[in-house]
């Protein structure tokens, strides 16, 4: 039974930044994820990191857009943490490798982002994710002494001891199909987000939210799950992101008619207001004929030199080639809103810590909450690495005054049971992929940037009927090596979960606030709702309560942009 | 929507049989992608076929596999191309009576099958790439901000960056074959993120070490199967050749292993010729047709051309007649502008991209793959636009 210290699972920036700032503070590191670390989501950050380093800009300035951003819902106490300390996070991903892009004298160069009153966003040409990703790996391979990697192993519960404390989880390694037990004295949960409940998606195909999930399944509480972002740049077809990037360099945005449209939702930061401000304007345009026959809008990037393009965008002008069939240097691209990020999560405190004793949460399975109700653009990968870090601390000095816990044997053979009853059920009921397309079209439908009380209703009825259907659905694969049908069905359930969170706080919230726009509450409504609502299980389903925001220096103010 | 029967390579390490072949037909438009006709017959018909994939979109390096017995990513290769490829063009004629073109896809080669499309990075990849020492060791002192260091030389190091560890290089890459202690393509390319990286503190060391190992710089053959092969325009080869030429010029590392002359033999010979003339190389390399040293070489590098030859990674028309060949004049330019380039930033498509105006940015990088089959940065689009009877399997 592997035993440790510090125990995260997940291994994206959050996962392996929490992993070697436990390691680095003498704990005893496993990390466990699903896919090896570098295919973790991470990898697609294309578009970069938010830091206020240059002398010019300030933390307080970051921090003020942050808080605009998340319109007023984020608390400034973390958020205050999170840009302070965000400079020397960045230098420390400098010096480990990162190999960052400079400007004319070789110091690090910036490019402008959407929402923020400074060109504050670090970044590596349009692979920023994919380079931070692998110099972290690379630095695992380094500590490999220190940290014991479980790559390509699925956790499927998380343990909680009898003191309520959580002492571990139980985990399939995927390559041979048996189960462990893993005892540690503290857990990070770094798993994060839970883009595929919806369809089309700029997430990957791993992002089930089974994080969330397993969180809320023992008892931990969830927020903002109302808050998911919609990007304004997406490939109609399949979800594909262009990033934000593309406008941060000088890209337009464009109706059907030619208009440059958002000279008249957000006159003074035009198509860099913030997403979720970008994204309703374009829905707008799209709703009331404006847009493209096929449902969209045209992002215009042949305004910036080619050469900048394919230094700095490359990977877009690949998508463009390779997925839509278009050169973005020489024509528009079409694109449309689509689902990108989950704004809620598991909540914690500045420290990653959950209400659960020992279980910690960071990245985008957890809610600080930073983002509030709109993330800011290159915030999220600041916030996996400040959090993941903070965790990864954190529980390394909460480990040297607790002994490992034991746990009984019995709890594998409980596990054991569910897997075997999942993997020979009868071929009656319905087929796990039919159950997740039709989740995704659903959510996309009623729960997107546009939402009001009747469709999400509906959106309730469907996620519950599909949970009754998920109970006896069947999959083919009987076997033990690579089962990934049986994973497939897991994470069912944990989309499930998931989706039924996200509608009921959707429905609950009634007011428009960041991402959450209801066309029947289309104002924000501060004296009723400025607050979080927070989800725990309860039985069937979740129980509302709701925290207060932490407001310290920024009073709400209308959010112009 | 167009048909297609995607030919899949099944195996079932539990069930005590051999792989074997198995055809669904599936209805997607042509532009979608092979993972995608893979995942729909998962969803629809079988969900226990074996398949890595996350990301989609060519970023996470999960779905590297053999289509039509290429290597390359299933999200990043359409449908359609890969059936033109299998259908009539001899390399995978379709079955006789077969209506709808056939995509055969299987695990990559060089490393172990541990189901179905899905095989042991670990023990193959994973462990080259640990073997080159793949962290930065810091330039101390360490400074209290960033490290100063010129654009272009993160630009460059970013090329290498850029690889998503998909392994579709090593699956291919024909020393490995023959020497499966080769470092590799992969590896070597990582190594160059260091010795490319002003902040690395041991680029000596760390170049002094490749080429001592018997299976490292010296040990590529130059079969260009990697710059084929990798779907992010790494081009692996130029990295090793990089390394090779960083080596000898900047620390004057001698090659063991008589690699360092097989280069330069390589490099006259694209410029001569304007694609690498297997013919001419190998005598070349041990100072010309008639040198006494040439025929015991020649032989001792046969296993690796006969195994070239047989598995038609080279073909004797192929590496006579080019089709890039027309382009000689811009080519040898090329190379004139590298050897005079000062900081040798040579084959590296970050910098050759966007260096001159529009059309440099075109040419550039097909001439960074002079023998392959289309341009680094879409080699996945489109991995078999060239036709192999023509000769671009090289
Ligand atoms: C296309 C795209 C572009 C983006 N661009 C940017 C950007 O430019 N800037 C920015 O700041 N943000 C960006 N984001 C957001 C950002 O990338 C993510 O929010 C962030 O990377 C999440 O990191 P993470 O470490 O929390 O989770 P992930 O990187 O998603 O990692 C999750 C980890 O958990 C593991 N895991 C999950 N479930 C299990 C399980 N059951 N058992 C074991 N392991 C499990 C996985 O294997 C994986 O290792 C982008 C997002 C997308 C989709
Ligand atoms: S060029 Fe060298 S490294 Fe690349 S595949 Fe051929 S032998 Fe391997
Ligand atoms: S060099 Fe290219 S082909 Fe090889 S592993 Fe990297 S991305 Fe894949
Ligand atoms: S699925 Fe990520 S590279 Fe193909």
């Amino acid at each position: 039974m592997p035993a440790h210290d510090v125990l995260i699972i997940g291994a994206g920036l959050a996962g392996q930044r929490a992993a070697l700032a436990a390691a680095s503070e003498g704990a005893t590191v496993g990390v466990l994820s699903k896919v090896h670390p570098v295919r973790s989501h991470s990898v697609a950050a294309a578009g970069g990191i938010n830091a206020a380093l240059n002398p010019e800009d300030s933390w307080e300035s970051h921090a003020y857009d942050t808080v605009k951003g998340s319109d007023f819902l984020g608390d400034q106490d973390a958020i205050e943490i999170m840009c302070r300390e965000a400079p020397n996070e960045l230098l420390h991903l400098e010096h480990i490798g990162v190999t960052f892009a400079r400007n004319d004298s070789g110091h690090l160069g910036t490019r402008a982002f959407g929402g923020a009153s400074a060109a504050r966003t670090y970044y590596v040409a349009d692979i920023t994710g994919q380079a931070i990703l692998h110099v972290l790996y690379e630095q695992l391979m380094k500590h490999h002494e220190q940290l014991d990697r479980y790559e390509e192993w699925f956790v499927t519960t998380l343990l909680r001891g009898d003191d309520g404390e959580c002492v571990g989880c139980v985990a399939r390694d995927i390559r041979h199909g048996n189960l462990e037990i893993f005892r540690a004295k503290n857990v990070i949960l770094a798993s994060g987000g839970a883009g595929q409940c919806f369809k089309p998606t700029t997430n990957a195909l791993i992002c089930t939210g089974d994080g969330i999930a397993q969180a809320y399944q023992i008892g931990a509480p969830l927020m903002d799950m109302e808050m998911i972002q919609y990007n304004p740049t997406t490939l109609a077809e399949n979800g594909f992101l262009i990033t934000e990037g593309a406008r941060g360099e000088g890209a337009h945005l464009y109706n059907a008619a030619g208009e440059r449209f958002m000279e008249k939702y957000a006159p003074n930061k035009l198509e860099l207001a913030s997403r979720d401000v970008v994204s309703r304007a374009e829905q707008t345009e799209i709703n009331e004929g404006r847009g493209f026959p096929d449902g969209t809008i045209a992002l215009d990037i042949t305004k910036v030199p080619r050469k900048r393009v394919l230094e700095a965008l490359r990977e877009i002008v690949n998508i463009g080639r390779d997925f839509a069939g278009v050169d973005i240097t020489r024509e528009p691209i079409h694109i449309r809103p689509g689902c990108h990020y989950i704004m809620g999560g598991v909540k914690t405190d500045v420290d990653g810590r959950t209400p659960i004793e020992g279980l910690y949460a960071a990245g985008e399975v957890a809610c600080v909450s930073v983002h509030g109700g709109n993330r800011l653009g290159a915030n999220s990968l600041l916030d996996t690495l400040i959090f993941g870090r903070r965790s990864g601390e954190h529980a390394a000095h909460r480990a040297r005054s607790i002994p490992l816990p034991e746990i009984p044997d019995s709890v594998l053979d409980d596990e054991q049971r569910k897997l075997d009853a999942l993997v020979r059920r009868e071929r009656t009921g319905r087929r796990v992929s039919e159950i997740r397309e039709e989740l995704g079209t659903t959510m996309n439908k009623y729960v997107a940037v546009f939402r009001e009380d009747e469709g999400l209703n509906t959106a309730l009825e469907v996620v519950k009927r599909l949970q009754e259907e998920a109970k006896t659905a069947y999959i083919d694969d009987q076997g033990k090596v690579f089962n990934q049908d049986v994973l497939a069905a897991i994470e069912m359930e944990y989309m499930l979960d998931c989706a039924e969170c996200i509608v009921v706080a959707a429905e609950h919230r009634k007011e428009s606030r960041g991402a959450q726009f209801r066309t029947d509450f289309p104002e924000r409504n501060d004296a009723e709702w400025l607050k979080h609502i927070d989800l725990t299980r309860n039985g069937a389903g979740p129980k509302i309560s709701y925290s207060e925001v932490t407001i310290t220096k920024w009073q709400p103010e209308e959010r112009k942009y | 929507m167009p048909e297609y029967t995607l030919r899949l390579r099944r195996y079932d390490p539990e069930s005590g049989e051999a792989a074997y072949w198995e055809d669904h037909t599936v209805e997607l438009e042509g532009h979608r992608s092979v993972l995608e006709g893979i995942l729909k017959v998962k969803a629809d018909e079988d969900g226990s076929i074996g398949i890595r994939c996350s990301c989609r979109a060519a970023i996470c390096g999960s779905c590297g596999v053999r289509i039509n017995g290429k290597p390359g990513l299933a999200c990043h290769t359409h449908l359609e191309a890969a059936a033109k490829h299998g259908a009539g063009t001899g390399w995978n004629p379709p079955d006789e009576g077969q209506a709808t073109p056939i995509i055969e896809v299987e695990p990559m080669g060089n490393m172990p099958v541990v189901k179905d499309l899905i095989v042991d990075m670990d023990a193959v990849h994973w462990k080259k790439v640990r073997r080159v020492t793949p962290w930065l060791i810091n330039k101390e002192p360490i400074p209290e901000r960033e490290y100063i260091v010129p654009h272009e030389n993160m630009v460059d190091v970013t090329q290498t960056m850029a690889c998503i560890q998909c392994g579709a290089c090593v699956s291919d890459c024909l020393s490995m074959e023959v020497d499966p202690g080769f470092i590799g393509p992969a590896a070597l390319a990582k190594a160059y993120r260091f010795v490319g990286d002003p902040r690395d503190a041991q680029q000596k060391e760390r170049l002094v070490d490749l080429s001592e190992d018997p299976h490292g710089i010296y040990d590529c053959t130059h079969c260009f199967n990697c710059i084929d092969a990798c779907p992010k325009g790494v081009a692996p080869m130029s990295q090793i050749m990089r390394l090779r030429r960083v080596a000898s010029a900047d620390y004057e590392i001698e090659d063991r292993n008589n690699g360092y002359r097989h280069e330069h033999a390589f490099v006259d010979n694209i410029r001569k010729n304007g694609l690498l003339h297997e013919a001419d190389l190998l005598p070349d390399s041990y100072g010309g047709k008639f040198h006494p040293r040439a025929a015991p070489e020649l032989i001792s590098s046969l296993p690796v051309i006969t195994k070239a030859l047989v598995r038609r990674k080279v073909t004797p028309t192929g590496a006579l007649l080019h089709k890039h060949r027309k382009e000689y004049k811009g080519l040898r330019e090329y190379f004139d502008t590298i050897e005079k380039h000062e900081k040798r930033y040579e084959l590296n498509l970050y910098i050759s991209g966007y260096e001159d105006d529009a059309e440099g940015a075109e040419t550039a990088p097909e001439v960074g793959v002079a023998g392959s089959s289309g341009q680094p940065s879409a080699p996945g689009a489109d991995p078999h636009k060239s036709d192999p009877s023509e000769g671009g399997g090289v």
